[in-house]
């Protein structure tokens, strides 16, 4: 993969892109919002249709600058016999926005992309895409939405072009435009040459890459990824997150991102949900959020030491206020209360530690989902009452 | 790409305007907005069909199962041939037909030859339709496409019935041409009737199979275990239910040396019921009544309720109405069939591999 020499002609491309290509979602989204407003401002009742009326009846979803979600749920519940997989989930989306929805295996994510696709019928509660019930709806639903699944699988005995094409005629799309938007894609993805091999040759990385072509097929409103950086290489990885961000910022696609990798997920999500068990328990902006946790009072230091030995670690525990000590890789985590620098700088000190490694480490999206990881872990053994509150500071943050 | 936005915002006007307009307006262009969508929609099932089309054609395992298919109707035929003057000797009626049922020495007869190996056919057309889709992580990439998720059933199911269709009519064909070019006997008009419905069986027997191997693959995970499944049916229905019908006849009727008439014939009667609950046996006896006009009744005739009975051929017709129960009967179990892999797959929730 020589990237130095594909860049120039992905950056022409993004440039043809917006002069050409881009005009068009922009101007359907502006249609589409013109639709709604019209029609939640007619007089007729049944012309909204049922979906369209509960979407009216949402009320004014408008938030105060003036944006419309275009994803939005209210209570969605999925259950699985007695356990709960997605819990009394409320979400807004707007468009244009790439939303990082992130939890550890099984905390519902991808139940909830199923549900938001349709795929899956919430056991309670309402979502709606663009205005469209996601569950009586889900043509009108998966026509402006893209979903690049988990590990996601080609025909391996089709190439890349006709995998594309075979979803260019699941959508109905016209022949010619069909084989325009093929090319268009596969230089956007940089496939070109590979397209004409056989997917089964395809290494995880090209099949993500022609994944997003897949998905682009449709020309979608919204594109759900799941867990779209899932066994990619460093390099790869770099051009997806490149990739997904101009979805977004140029052709003005709303993104959603679910990923148990955060820092992937941290450079390029505008705001991220933070998924534990079923609840959403914290949503908003990464350093909205990081500022309320900083508010609460934690302090992460990375340190190390010559000798390394187990009185070190012993010194470090015994440091006031310390929560936990970790080893990691060749230095110590230290989590405390407030600021130790330097009582741990005067102790080591006597104690004849020359310190190698001594830093503060910013609250990132890493620390914040540990945190909430862990005190959802200890809500779920206690009382609601401490969860009330988290909803309380949080639920509200990313509106 | 400025097509699709010419259109698109055709769309969005014609939605749009209707609220201001009169109800009459409205719901005309709303029943166009919805023939639209339903087109696009059924587009789908016709992108889903060609596919499944190319896939089978340009498979090996098609070409392997054509080329066994074409190995036994030729060998088939080879022996009805060499026997043909023998049996033309003794009743020179229907030459035609008895290309197909005529069995030379160690050869079976055509018909045997499909009633065994068409289930196989059915089976590999489809054991693993949906489950190979799934293991493959294209099923969700499928049905994220908006499309009628029963499309992809249909799809593949009307596909696999293609090229059974396709098959058995070109396998009618060549035995007749070969007989024909070797005979120097030309068909009548009955016995082209005859063959026209015996193909027309045998493409539902083996849609039977294709539907129940279709039904396999969406309960089962591996396609491994559907084809298994698939197979040991096959096996059981072909071999061992006429054995398993006689030993429940004979627990329910049992026969000794007191028996009489009566539950002699009752256990006749039991075991032909019980056989006749395999597709296998079902088939056979329909394609024995139609290929043969000299058949008059599938089940037991005793010699007084023969007499004053004149012997001759029956017409096609009456034949057809002798075996239409066998016929409904098979095309009630492939929808049977089709419709259990039809809830199974609605019903099932659709994850990654």
């Amino acid at each position: 993969m020589d990237v130095t020499e594909r860049s120039p002609g992905i950056e022409a491309d993004t440039a043809a892109m917006a002069d050409a290509v881009v005009k068009a979602p922009f101007s359907q989204t502006d249609a589409a919002a013109d639709e709604t407003g019209k029609t939640l401002s007619g007089q007729e009742p049944d012309a909204a249709g049922e979906g369209a009326s509960d979407w009216a009846a949402a009320s004014d979803l408008t938030d105060a600058s003036g944006r419309r979600p275009i994803i939005h749920t209210e209570g969605l519940t999925k259950k699985y016999g007695s356990k709960v997989a997605v819990s009394e989930l409320n979400l807004d989306i707007y468009p244009g926005e790439i939303f990082g929805l992130l939890g550890p295996n099984g905390a519902g994510k991808t139940t909830t992309t199923l549900m938001l696709l349709g795929l899956s019928e919430p056991t309670s509660g309402k979502a709606w895409i663009d205005g469209k019930d996601c569950t009586r709806e889900p043509i009108a639903v998966k026509r402006i939405v893209g979903y690049l699944p988990d590990n996601v699988g080609f025909y391996s005995d089709m190439t890349g072009r006709e995998n594309l094409r075979f979803t260019g005629r699941l959508n109905g799309l016209p022949d010619d435009l069909i084989e325009k938007r093929i090319d268009e894609l596969l230089e956007k993805v940089g496939m070109t040459e590979a397209a004409d091999q056989k997917t089964g040759t395809y290494s995880r990385g090209m099949r993500q890459r022609l994944g997003v072509a897949d998905v682009l097929m449709k020309d979608p409103k919204v594109v759900i990824m799941d867990e779209p950086t899932l066994g990619i290489d460093p390099e790869g990885m770099r051009e997806l997150m490149e990739l997904i961000r101009r979805l977004a910022a140029d052709d003005g696609r709303t993104i959603l991102i679910s990923s148990h990798q955060l820092y992937q997920i941290q450079q390029i999500c505008d705001r991220v949900g933070l998924f534990v068990e079923g609840n959403l328990v914290a949503c908003g902006k990464i350093d909205e959020l990081a500022r309320s946790m900083q508010q609460e009072g934690v302090s992460i230091l990375e340190t190390a030491a010559f000798p390394d030995d187990a009185g070190f670690r012993e010194l470090l525990q015994s440091l006031g206020n310390v929560d936990s000590v970790e080893r990691t890789g060749d230095f110590y985590v230290v989590r405390s209360r407030y600021d130790v620098k330097r009582e741990l700088l005067r102790r080591s000190l006597d104690a004849g530690y020359t310190l190698s490694l001594i830093r503060q480490r910013e609250n990132d999206l890493d620390e914040i989902y540990r945190r909430y990881f862990e005190e959802a872990g200890e809500e779920h053994e206690g009382g609601d009452g401490k969860r009330v509150k988290r909803f309380g500071i949080f639920g509200k943050a990313g509106k | 790409m400025k097509a699709e936005t010419v259109r698109e915002s055709n769309v969005s006007e014609s939605s749009a305007k209707p609220v201001n307009d009169m109800g009459t307006r409205k719901r005309g262009r709303e029943k166009a907005a919805r023939d639209g969508r339903n087109s696009r929609a059924r587009s789908g099932l016709y992108a889903l069909y060609r596919k499944e089309m190319a896939d089978h054609l340009h498979s090996g395992r098609f070409l392997i199962v054509l080329a066994l298919i074409i190995l036994t109707s030729y060998a088939s035929l080879y022996g009805a041939v060499s026997n043909l003057s023998d049996a033309v000797a003794t009743d020179s009626d229907y030459i035609f037909l008895k290309l197909f049922t005529l069995s030379g020495s160690t050869i079976p007869s055509f018909t045997t030859f499909i009633a065994l190996l068409g289930p196989f056919v059915g089976l590999t057309l489809g054991f693993d339709a949906i489950n190979s889709e799934r293991s493959e992580g294209t099923l969700n990439r499928l049905i994220s496409q908006p499309i009628y998720r029963d499309a992809v059933i249909n799809g593949k199911f009307l596909a696999g019935a293609t090229i059974i269709l396709v098959m058995v009519l070109s396998m009618g064909l060549f035995i007749g041409a070969v007989g024909i070019l070797k005979t120097g006997i030309p068909p009548t008009a009955e016995e082209v009737g005859r063959a026209a419905v015996f193909l027309l069986f045998t493409a539902v027997y083996i849609c039977f199979w294709l539907s129940l191997s279709i039904l396999f693959s969406v309960l089962c995970r591996h396609a491994a275990t559907s084809a298994m499944l698939g197979i040991g049916l096959w096996i059981f229905f072909a071999l061992f239910m006429n054995l398993v019908a006689s030993i429940v006849a004979g627990a329910l009727y049992p026969i000794n040396d007191t028996a009489t008439v009566g539950r002699v014939l009752d256990n006749y009667e039991c075991q032909t019921m019980i056989n006749r609950l395999s597709p296998y046996y079902l088939y056979s006896e329909a394609v024995s009544t139609i290929m043969d006009p000299t058949v008059r009744t599938t089940n037991l005739v005793l010699p007084q309720q023969l007499s004053g009975a004149i012997t001759g051929y029956l017409s096609l017709g009456q034949s057809v109405l002798l075996v239409w129960p066998h016929l409904t009967g098979l095309a009630a179990l492939t929808a049977v069939m089709f419709a259990g892999s039809y809830i199974g797959f609605m019903r099932r929730e659709v994850r990654s591999r």
